[in-house]
């Protein structure tokens, strides 16, 4: 009788790559080598992956700790006072929905307007939106006084019928986070079937059994990739508006209330641009580091920074805008209120506003304007950083000075460490994650990346070359 | 139909709680708090007996510079003029129950809501603690319990057993001494009466020496409110909020030297 414990010594072994038999066939050569350059990351593992992970894991574990010390303590260890009930939770939660917009915006918004390249970009992207959303989504249950009753605000109704008030913008926001996460992780998916089955055709032991429920019994038939591209197609139009709904839902806790400062109609607005923004500094950040960490240096090309380098200058020039429309409509109202809030903002927080508008408007303009900067990978790591540390100051500037200055009560608000290692875990926790699925997705997406070298080609009539590409809907 | 005091004893003799429908319409009564600032000295006697009556807890000194005190009524103090001719200026300042409250909507789970006595009750056990209503009440008059509520001694051994004990993670507020109104009414209903006018009143309006608070029904022109509830002196807090706050202040009288 076997030792029960023998595919555990030996698992590593048993999940190696099967060696492929590869017929003489330049093109199935081809193909060949892109699986095997795309599989690379899940199946094989380094002591950096692991090191990487238990980084990120000790990180996101003292936030644990911390979080566990505010159950048994309460809310009363973070910074929060009177008036300033939100505060770092709520500025984490905005940061993180919106770097959560990168996916749909490559995936959808990038395929509906036929941009080719995108196709390389879509799987990094995607799981980047999948596991900044669920770091944004704990924030708001976080933050809750009684954490362990964060159910009474999901839309369904108690044992009296009594359902949870539809008036108030958190409970907008509940569903909107859900349906955001379940379409983002319904659309991941069904991209990620036929590598899936890739996976499991190439893969022994545990990883053969995983692959196999994964794939749904993918076989690559006519008929369902008929069906794939049906509901990508459908996805891609579906999402949009989820993403919209999202991020204005985000827009209108603030906008809804009464407080002078967050009383704004251009919030909903402003917010699907501020995250627009961040959303593509976090893409070209997750891009630099996937191409150097798992060597993708032959399918992240140059071009794909340059492309989202140019997205991300006019970005900017857009979010620059509803940035000064925000300040200029609270000035033309002559609302005292209003307007002495913006004295506040403009002497007490001047040098936060310089922070602003150095990394969020002076980097990016300055580095972007140039097609050198945008097609080297390590500058434009931190012309991503430098966006994203814009929109995180901008985030603090939107939640905590309205709310300290009050219509009658005035505060001062300083987080304590506590608060400073909850935000440091929810990027511990992200990157967490990220690592994580790393292991389990290829983080280029295989047929994607194939089905652009087939639809599109160089054509040479007379003596130009012509770009053909073939479109989807000429496929099915 | 409006809830009368005459229907709700009909029904509480044929044993039967309002319906819902009845329950939303507009109640008989309406309470009301008229401050008269000319009259307030700023002891903050009312602030002591709210605290007693209400069981609001002690934070410490560390906590209350942070600005986590617990008043839910609090004697705002404005200092006008500069050295000599310096005025100071009291004004009390507790939970308006706002006919258009801001805090209620924003509320996800209906731990505060309106109740037909146009009070903006507040369900502890229903809270969450997402301190929306504390963002958006321009009077900032909610008070959320950060940690476990503590009574210093010996406050812990003079808890009112008719107001409930807060947890630490909800929002709490001045309630216009609701337990008072419903003792009030329970007596009343055991007498076979309707409630007699000024019969009782709030804790602070009990405590201020100089009478500057008082407390009744605006709807009942028996109770002694009505008197001053129209006086050409009262205003109200941040009128511009369109809050239509249910407490009332009379100006202060100027004299001259």
């Amino acid at each position: 009788m076997s030792n029960p414990f023998n595919w555990l010594k030996n698992w590593q072994t048993r999940s190696r790559i099967v060696p492929s038999t590869s017929p003489p066939d330049p093109a199935h050569t081809a193909a060949a080598q892109i699986n095997d350059d795309l599989t690379r990351n899940v199946v094989e593992t380094g002591w950096k992956w692991w090191a990487v992970l238990l980084f990120f894991a000790a990180v996101a574990g003292l936030g644990v700790l911390v979080v566990c010390d505010q159950f048994y303590e309460g809310i009363g260890i973070f910074g929060n006072r009177r008036p300033e009930y939100w505060a770092l939770p709520i500025i984490n939660f905005v940061f993180w929905a919106g770097v959560a917009l990168s996916g749909t915006m490559i995936s959808a918004i990038l395929r509906l307007v036929h941009a080719g390249w995108r196709r390389e970009l879509t799987r990094m992207t995607e799981t980047l939106t999948l596991c900044a959303l669920a770091v944004a989504g704990l924030f708001p249950l976080q933050h809750l006084g009684r954490n362990w009753v964060f159910f009474w605000l999901l839309p369904y109704p108690n044992e009296r019928q009594l359902w949870p008030s539809y008036r108030s913008p958190l409970l907008w926001d509940a569903s909107a986070i859900s349906v955001y996460l379940a379409t983002s992780f319904m659309f991941w998916y069904a991209g990620l079937l036929p590598d899936f089955a890739v996976l499991r055709d190439r893969t022994v032991g545990w990883r053969h059994q995983l692959y196999s429920y994964l794939c749904l019994g993918w076989r690559g038939s006519d008929k369902e990739w008929k069906r794939l591209r049906a509901l990508s197609g459908i996805m891609t139009v579906l999402i949009i508006p989820v993403f919209v709904s999202l991020h204005t839902i985000v827009g209108w806790d603030f906008g809804m209330s009464i407080v002078p400062g967050w009383h704004s109609s251009i919030f909903a607005p402003y917010f699907v641009c501020g995250a627009l923004y961040s959303g593509c500094g976090a893409v070209l950040i997750i891009m630099c580091l996937v191409r150097a960490a798992f060597h993708l240096q032959k399918y992240i090309l140059p071009k794909h920074f340059d492309n989202i380098g140019k997205i991300l200058f006019s970005i900017s020039l857009l979010w620059f805008y509803f940035f000064a429309g925000d300040a200029w409509s609270d000035w033309f109202t002559n609302d005292p209120n209003h307007v002495a809030w913006l004295r506040f903002m403009f002497t007490g927080y001047r040098w936060i506003l310089a922070t602003i508008m150095f990394f969020g408007i002076v980097v990016p303009f300055v580095a972007l304007s140039f097609q050198k900067v945008r097609t080297s990978p390590w500058p434009m790591l931190f012309v991503g950083l430098s966006v994203n540390i814009a929109m995180y100051t901008e985030r603090i500037t939107v939640v905590i000075p309205p709310a300290a200055r009050d219509w009658l009560t005035w505060g001062d608000y300083t987080p304590t460490w506590e608060d400073v290692a909850v935000s440091a875990a929810a990027v511990g926790l992200f990157g967490f994650l990220y690592t994580l699925l790393t292991k389990f997705v290829p983080i280029v997406s295989l047929w994607e990346h194939k089905e652009g070298l087939m639809t599109e080609g160089e054509e040479l009539t007379g003596s130009a070359h012509l770009q053909v590409v073939v479109r989807e809907e000429a496929i099915s | 139909m409006p809830l009368t005091e005459k229907r709700l004893q009909e029904m509480k003799k044929a044993n039967r709680m309002p319906t819902l429908e009845e329950e939303s319409t507009p109640y008989e009564r309406k309470w009301a708090i008229v401050i008269d600032l000319d009259r307030c000295t700023g002891c903050h006697a009312c602030e002591a007996a709210c605290s007693m009556e209400n069981n609001v807890p002690t934070v410490g000194p560390e906590q209350a510079y942070l600005g986590r005190m617990h008043q839910w009524i609090r004697v705002e103090r404005y200092w006008e003029g500069s050295y000599p001719n310096v005025k100071a200026r009291f004004m009390p300042v507790l939970c308006q129950q706002c006919d258009n409250a801001p805090c209620e909507p924003v509320c996800p789970v209906y731990a505060t809501y309106h109740n037909p006595e146009g009070l903006n009750a507040m369900a502890y056990n229903r809270c969450v603690g997402t301190r929306y209503c504390g963002n958006n009440c321009p009077y900032s008059v909610r008070m959320f319990n950060w940690y476990e509520p503590i009574w210093d001694e010996p406050l812990d051994q003079q808890l009112n057993p008719d107001v409930t004990v807060r947890e630490k993670g909800v929002m709490e507020k001045c309630s216009f001494c609701i337990q008072r109104i419903r003792r009030a009414e329970e007596k009343a209903d055991a007498e076979g009466r309707d409630l007699a006018p000024d019969e009782f009143t709030t804790a602070c309006a009990a405590a201020c020496p100089p009478k500057a608070i008082t407390f009744g029904n605006v709807k009942d022109s028996r109770w002694s409110i009505n008197q001053i509830y129209n006086d050409p002196r009262r205003f109200r807090l941040l009128e511009e909020a369109g809050t239509e706050p249910a407490v009332v202040y009379l100006k202060e009288v100027e004299q001259d030297g």
